[in-house]
């Protein structure tokens, strides 16, 4: 074997009087992809943070490509050939494609930037990619996998050695995964080592050699990925036996509790029709961009429709704000947890009771009620926060999208619209919320769940709409539910077989 | 993502519930800061204790501090008011033309001191309008109408100093109430209304969610652009009762002095008082702190002689360092 490209010996971090990561040990070599695997809150951003400079560890080395350190600052770990792909992305949303690749690094000529070699080499970088993508675009009009195919362009042209991919396919679809995972292999042929973190335990499989297990900040095992099963990475994680991850389906779904007909929005959505019933789960499948979010924001008042009818309990709405919707019994999680879901700077309570906030009021907010409500949530949904005052800020992620949960479970909503529900979660977390998205059907509630992940779309839903290009391509249930049919219709290869309805 | 993680403990519900006392960790240090200055001003000068010397102070603070506390719920809703001290003069002019127009003294004032605030509270929405269904970043906005309230009242005076004859004017701002002057009540009872608003109200809440992450506050159903025009209008009330103040104080406005500078004490009180400049938290009471901060600082300055050209310096100096602070503690 050749010498380690990096090489971590004794790693411990702590905040205060709290350990969150000790005695890690482990060797990287040049051409292998490691995984890095755990649950929210076992260290592993931590542990990425240390070796890409951003946190300076509270004990041991850092060996890169033979020069040991004991500290790295970002700077010093980019110069070694660190890069590191964030979940949050860093990109300037008002600059250009080719602007943002190199960034901090800009090629000059003359003193004076030449626009015309970044242009190039941008384009060159991104067919390198397979991606089409022009860079004189600015990064605000790009969607989520297009922004994260920018990121590994900079990377790229950094000629980085070792590349750290912090959850980078939890924004894409499985065809987008598909390109990052040819990209990521190339990279590897060429000798760069690769360090990836991904809750998607298949996906760990397919793509790494070797697994670092990590559970409340110690290392479990390091391992070779061909030797274990998933249920025996899920179990190493989690440090016990995790029962079936997906609720089972029960009953038969009761009347229609909404339903919507001939949903259209100017270039986004066309003649969008469907039935959501109580006590179902309906999926809503499709790729990044096909329209699945818009069709939600637009039954939500959040973008004007040009036509269609939303009925609920078979009374026809008029809904053309979120308020409203909020006000007929409907409520929508939405992808973007940071960004539209939660304000990061209220404490707990505060955002619980975002929504149902004149609930608690006599005159002026009951603080003591809010508080106690907070604190049922927190019991139910077994939110992990070291106070209900503190900032949601401070709390993982998976806890953020429990806090976000409650927060729409406070209003009592009829239907909820869940969008990407368990988006960057660990699998304990995702069980949890399988099973609150199954007790609100047993109550009689209606759910959609929008998802990119198939696994979630197949074993959580009853029935299955199949969105392309802002239209419903296909309606699925039973055992059409599958990978290979939802696939077929979401890229299009499959038109619905109806009378008329042939196109192409 | 780890720090936060540990299970919840029993036995934290009392030091929960002194969060919800006036006093937290953000009132803190300017509150510190505030007695430190008391206790090294009534060292530096021995008039500085004097009852007299208190009670020109707290009123000298009134002015600003009730414009100041409009300021805090513009700037936590993110956005910022210059056109207060413009305001202040257009609205005194105003306010002593209706005082003058109305024979019966009693109903002069009354009337006045409505026109007043409803003047004060259309040049508010006037400004809210612009910045929400204009779609303009409320410092262009308010750096606009800062030139044209100033214009306008310059304009209807012809420059010149507007007075009143009407007895009972002059009893409002100038009276006291056990002992203490009219303004200052009205500082603090403004200050105590306000805070009841912020912290305890639906209202208070949105102000600050529309603050923080004005896309969080509409996916939930938020008004945001309502909210925010409540808080342009909030303001120009506030600028209302502070020229009501002001005016029946000195008896007469002018045109050009009056009001002059008072949007960047007032931005400065908000400030020091701890609340972020980016919107999103703060604290009414923290701005009373800052108001009283300059207040004092301003006297000492008078009372040890130092020149009144280095005064701003001072005050400049004041306001960086508590922004230092700030940034300490939050980063």
């Amino acid at each position: 074997m050749s010498r380690p490209l990096l090489r971590l010996e004794g790693i411990g971090k702590a905040f205060g009087p709290v350990t969150v990561l000790d005695d890690i040990a482990f060797e990287l070599a040049p051409g292998e992809v490691m995984g890095i695997l755990g649950e929210n809150g076992a260290g592993k951003s931590t542990l990425l943070k240390i070796i890409s400079g951003v946190y300076t560890p509270s004990a041991g080395r850092i060996i890169l490509d033979g020069k040991t350190f004991t500290a790295l600052d970002p700077i010093t770990a980019r110069r070694q050939g660190v890069a590191m792909i964030p979940q949050e992305f860093n990109l300037v949303s008002t600059l250009r494609v080719y602007e943002n690749v190199f960034l901090g690094q800009e090629v000059r000529r003359a003193g004076l930037l030449d626009r015309a070699q970044m242009r190039r080499r941008t384009r060159e970088v991104l067919q390198s990619l397979d991606v089409e993508l022009d860079p004189e675009l600015p990064i605000e009009q790009l969607s989520v996998a297009e922004r994260q195919m920018v990121e590994v362009a900079r990377v790229l042209v950094n000629d980085a050695r070792i590349l750290i991919l912090d959850e980078p396919t939890t924004v894409l679809t499985d065809r987008e995964v598909a390109v990052l995972f040819d990209v990521v292999r190339a990279l590897v042929a060429k000798g760069v080592a690769v360090l990836f973190i991904s809750h998607k335990l298949k996906e760990v499989r397919q793509l790494c050699d070797r697994l670092l297990i990590l559970r409340d900040g110690c290392q479990v095992e390091v391992c070779q990925a061909q030797d274990v099963s998933e249920e025996d990475m899920a179990h190493k994680m989690v440090g016990r036996e995790l029962s079936q991850i997906f609720p089972d389906r029960r009953g038969t779904p009761g009347e229609a509790a909404l339903k919507v007909s001939g949903l259209s929005v100017p270039n986004l959505l066309e003649d969008i029709s469907f039935t959501l019933r109580r006590g179902e789960v309906l999926g809503l499948s499709g790729m990044v961009g096909s329209g699945r979010t818009e069709i939600a924001e637009a039954i939500m008042g959040l973008r004007r429709k040009s036509s269609g009818e939303i009925e609920m309990n078979g009374k026809p709405l008029s809904i053309d704000s979120p308020r409203a919707a909020h006000d007929n019994g409907l409520a929508y999680l939405s992808e973007d947890r940071q960004g539209k879901g939660l304000v990061l700077s209220f404490n707990v309570m505060e955002n619980i009771t975002t929504l149902s906030l004149p609930r608690y009021v006599r005159g002026l907010i009951r603080h003591g009620a809010e508080r106690r409500r907070a604190e049922e949530y927190q019991q139910r949904l077994a939110i992990k926060a070291a106070k209900l005052s503190d900032p949601v800020s401070l709390l993982s992620g998976g806890n953020q999208q429990k806090v976000y949960l409650a927060k729409l479970l406070d209003i009592d909503p009829e239907v909820l619209i869940l969008d990407e529900p368990t988006r960057g979660i660990d699998i304990n977390t995702k069980q949890q919320i399988y099973r609150l998205i199954r007790s609100l059907t047993d109550q009689g509630k209606a759910v959609m769940v929008i998802s990119s992940e198939l696994e979630e779309i197949i074993g959580l839903c009853d029935r299955v709409l199949v969105v392309r290009e802002g239209r419903i391509a296909a309606e699925l249930s039973d055992d059409k539910i599958n990978e290979q049919d939802i696939m077929l219709y979401a890229a299009g290869a499959r038109q619905r077989g109806m009378a008329g309805a042939e196109v192409q | 993502m780890n720090d936060a993680t540990n299970p919840n403990s029993p036995g934290q519900s009392g030091l929960q519930r002194l969060r919800r006392l006036p006093i937290n960790a953000t009132l803190l240090a300017p509150l510190l800061a505030l007695l430190i200055l008391f206790v090294l001003s009534s060292f530096a000068s021995e008039y500085f204790l004097n009852a007299r010397n208190i009670t020109n102070v707290l009123r000298q603070v009134s002015y600003t501090g009730i414009i100041a506390i409009g300021m805090t719920f513009v700037i936590i809703a993110g956005g910022i008011d210059l056109s207060v001290g413009s305001m202040v003069a257009l609205v005194g002019v105003l306010l002593l033309y209706v005082v003058n127009a109305i024979a019966d003294p009693i109903q002069a004032v009354l009337l006045g001191m409505l026109a007043a605030v409803v003047a004060g509270s259309l040049f508010g929405l006037f400004n809210g309008l612009l910045v929400t269904r204009g779609r303009m970043a409320a410092f262009v906005v308010t750096l606009a109408t800062m030139s044209i309230f100033r214009s306008l009242a310059l304009y209807l005076t012809d420059a010149g100093e507007v007075t009143t004859r009407n007895p009972l004017f002059s009893s409002i701002g100038g009276g006291y109430l056990f002992g203490i002057p009219i303004p200052v009540w009205a500082f603090f009872g403004l200050a105590l209304a306000a805070h009841v608003l912020l912290a305890h109200t639906p209202f208070g809440r949105h102000v600050c969610a529309v603050g923080a992450n004005s896309q969080v506050a509409r996916y939930s159903g938020i008004r945001v652009e309502r909210v925010v025009l409540s808080t342009f209008i909030i303001a120009g009330i506030c600028v209302g009762l502070s020229a009501i103040m002001l005016s029946s104080r000195l008896n007469s406005v002018s045109p050009s002095d009056a009001g002059y500078f008072y949007e960047l004490d007032a931005i400065a009180a908000v400030v020091i008082g701890g609340t972020a400049l980016s919107g999103g938290r703060g604290s009414v009471w923290g701005t009373v702190i800052g108001a009283l901060i300059l207040g004092i600082i301003n006297n000492m300055l008078n009372l040890t002689g130092v020149s009144p050209y280095l005064q701003g310096l001072v005050k400049g100096a004041v306001i960086l360092l508590a922004v230092l602070l700030q940034y300490r503690r939050t980063g």
